[in-house]
């Protein structure tokens, strides 16, 4: 396996430190050493671009779009993922979300002393392999060493920049009456996958999150011209807060069927059992796409044509009245209201 | 998903629904106890596929509502001593005592902990021996068994640093103090398949007789609730009052006998305070003689702390079934999720958290 292989050949000398120091954070030695040995070597062909205080890129004519996103997650390695593959993922995912093809990353550790530094070369490793297979490139970068108990291991931060090939504009306000509403897979398996590590549930096979790029199959819709009028990853909160966020800001009714929303079955039982709404539970590698009605099913064509699309369905539509609000026909087939909760969702008594 | 989607068939909802609007010939009150019924009811809509003249009254059968403002209080107060992990069901976080709720003393510094079972607590009560661990012991009789099961072990490995802030309560007294008041308008029951799952239904045959009221034991999900539906109506229609049981795939006459002695061992009967509604006689269940070193209230020195309830919330009303939560004045305005004002707006099966989620709309409409 190639992690394996990248662990072995760490440039880095981890017998001599296990765990990160607050001196790999102190801009002597050991953090030019951690710098420059195991992080530029890992991102970068030209390491030493990296150690400047700011790196400098080549851009053409036309619009830019840019984007950050920090990360905190607990575990830091779950089924299916990690921080670092997931830090990459979300910040590509946003600029695919404006319809950017990303070209470059930031990447900022804020690292708790005392984290296994073989941890943090696994994540740095995840982060490469990740970069790689979405086509952008780490381009500069930071890390802070914060007294133990100031952090929770690892914190990541990944900024992004990403170019417009298109003339398209993607917002909730190109969002129109009558648009379709698709989404690209099934939902609510990221949130569900930590969950179940985090809270130590044991179910019959583990839940994989869903974690992955989503750029390219986005980028498909808008290379064969279909009038995107929104695109929203569908992480915090997930579809319900993305369906409501988007009603709010076109100001239009929303009409969503719950049974054409696809949740697995291992994510559908473990959220009965935690009394949770799977359309509120967070993914890492869905979208939904609100295009023209007339657009819909070509759009659907392309969607499944790609590995980041093969379930795409159309849940819903977007309806002519002008009242923002979110209504979700039930699997009884009576209509009601499809709204955020306050906070996050909470598992149940009984 | 095997054994629900068959319980959420659209088509068979209806053909329910026909059924029970063809053979109601008067209007009728029913009363779900349970609040993941009332949940059911209104996340799916079932009430909407119901005859004009048959009306739903939401029950108080939502444990985090109905706990006592004065042990939300108590639990607060022990969960931010510096000393102690409090442990507690997720929903119990967000629910507001007199000037705060569990969220915020964690917020604040406490170690505030949640849980999906009370064997869990126990657990972290074995690694953490130099810490005082308390369990938030709430519910009806569906969750005391596993309370109970918590304690009974925690005396077996001789756990000196685990105790238990109780407040678990009894369905069949609620059923009574509701039938019993001068503005009952409540008809027929569907009790709570879960509660009898553990306790059986032999005890409602006698309240059933009293009161001359159908009580049909009835599940969660929507064909559950609509079947259940149209055994109360069929009785109601043709004059009968019986005990019958429409969850027959979980509720045994006799319940869950294990269980109902785990809870006689380790529990006495006690009257106990209901949120919103006052004390009821014979309501609730705290620990026996034999597990009182286990009780927090004892250990922590708050059984004394007595609080006045808020009088701008109508939760007790709403938890009587003598007004629906958008009748509230405050609901929507003065209280929402994030500023409640009693706990039935909180908790995930809450009859006002029910109402402001799916039917926000309802409120400005009337």
């Amino acid at each position: 396996m190639a992690t394996t292989e990248f662990t072995l050949s760490c440039p880095f000398p981890i017998q001599d430190y296990p765990h990160v120091l607050m001196a790999h954070g102190g801009g002597g030695r050991l953090m030019h050493q951690l710098i420059g040995k195991m992080i530029a070597p890992a991102f970068s062909d030209t390491p030493l671009a990296m150690q400047h205080d700011a790196s400098t890129f080549e851009v053409t004519a036309g619009k830019l779009a840019f984007t950050t996103d920090s990360f905190v997650v607990r575990p830091l390695f779950f089924p299916g993922g990690d921080i670092g593959s997931l830090a990459v993922h979300g910040t590509v995912n946003d600029l695919a979300m404006a319809g950017a093809r990303p070209v470059y990353l930031s990447a900022a550790f804020i690292i708790e002393e005392g984290l296994p530094m073989e941890t943090l070369w696994k994540v740095v490793t995840s982060m490469q392999q990740a970069a790689r297979a979405c086509g952008v490139r780490i381009i500069t970068g930071d890390t802070k060493v914060v007294d133990k108990g100031k952090g929770d291991g690892l914190f990541i931060n990944t900024t992004g920049v990403g170019i417009l090939e298109h003339a398209q504009t993607i917002s909730p306000a190109q969002v129109q009456p009558g648009d379709s509403i698709l989404v690209n897979g099934d939902i609510g398996r990221h949130g569900m996958a930590v969950m179940a590590v985090r809270e130590g549930l044991e179910f019959e096979s583990a839940i994989e999150s869903d974690s992955a790029p989503v750029a390219e199959a986005v980028l498909k819709l808008l290379e064969a011209g279909i009038q995107v009028h929104c695109l929203r990853d569908l992480t915090r909160g997930g579809l319900t807060s993305v369906l409501n966020e988007i009603a709010e800001a076109a100001g239009l009714t929303i009409a969503v069927e719950e049974t054409r929303v696809p949740v697995r079955e291992d994510v559908r039982a473990a959220c009965e059992i935690l009394g949770l709404d799977p359309l509120g539970v967070a993914c890492e590698g869905r979208f939904a796409a609100f295009v023209a009605e007339s657009d819909a099913d070509r759009a659907l064509q392309i969607l499944r044509a790609h590995s980041m699309g093969t379930e795409a369905v159309r849940i819903g539509q977007v309806t002519e009245q002008r009242k923002a609000r979110v209504l979700l026909r039930s699997a009884i087939g009576v209509q009601r209201i499809l709204d955020v909760p306050s906070g996050e969702q909470l598992p149940r008594i009984c | 998903m095997k054994f629900l989607d068959e319980y959420r068939d659209g088509e068979a909802a209806r053909s329910y629904a026909r059924e029970i609007a063809r053979i109601t010939t008067r209007p009728w009150a029913l009363m779900e106890i349970c609040g993941g019924q009332t949940h059911a009811i209104v996340k799916f809509g079932i009430d909407e596929l119901l005859p004009q003249s048959l009306s739903l009254i939401h029950g108080p059968g939502c444990p985090v509502c109905v706990t006592p403002l004065e042990i939300i209080d108590k639990a607060l107060e022990i969960a931010a001593r510096k000393d102690v992990i409090f442990t507690s069901f997720g929903d119990m976080l967000r629910v507001p005592g007199s000037h705060t709720d569990l969220l915020s003393v964690k917020a604040a510094g406490g170690d505030v902990r949640i849980v999906y079972s009370p064997l869990d607590a126990l657990k972290i009560a074995a690694q953490h021996p130099a810490k005082e661990v308390v369990f938030f012991g709430v519910g009806f009789e569906t969750t005391a068994p596993a309370t109970a099961m918590a304690v009974y072990q925690a005396a077996r490995a001789g756990l000196k640093n685990f105790s238990l802030l109780v407040s678990h309560v009894l369905v069949p007294p609620a059923m009574e103090a509701i039938l019993g008041s001068s503005n009952c308008r409540v008809q027929a029951f569907l009790a709570a398949g879960h509660v009898c799952t553990v306790m059986g239904f032999e005890e409602y045959v006698p309240i059933a007789a009293k009161y001359g009221v159908p009580i049909v034991v009835t599940g969660f999900e929507p064909l559950d609730i609509l079947q259940g539906i149209l055994m109360c109506v069929e009785q109601l229609e043709s004059g009968r009052c019986e005990v019958e049981n429409q969850y027959s795939r979980s509720v045994r006459r006799e319940g869950n006998q294990p269980a109902q002695k785990l809870l006689q061992e380790v529990f006495r009967v006690v009257p106990r305070k209901w949120r919103g509604v006052g004390e009821i006689p014979a309501s609730g269940l705290g620990l026996s003689e034999a597990y009182a070193a286990f009780d927090a209230e004892q250990k922590f020195g708050v059984a004394a702390l007595s609080v006045e309830e808020p009088a701008d919330c109508l939760s007790g009303q709403v938890l009587q079934g003598l007004i629906k939560p958008h009748q509230c004045p405050a609901f929507g305005s003065r209280c929402t999720p994030e500023h409640p004002l009693g706990a039935t707006m909180v908790s995930s099966e809450g009859a006002c958290a029910a109402y402001y989620r799916y039917r926000r709309q309802e409120s400005t409409a009337t």
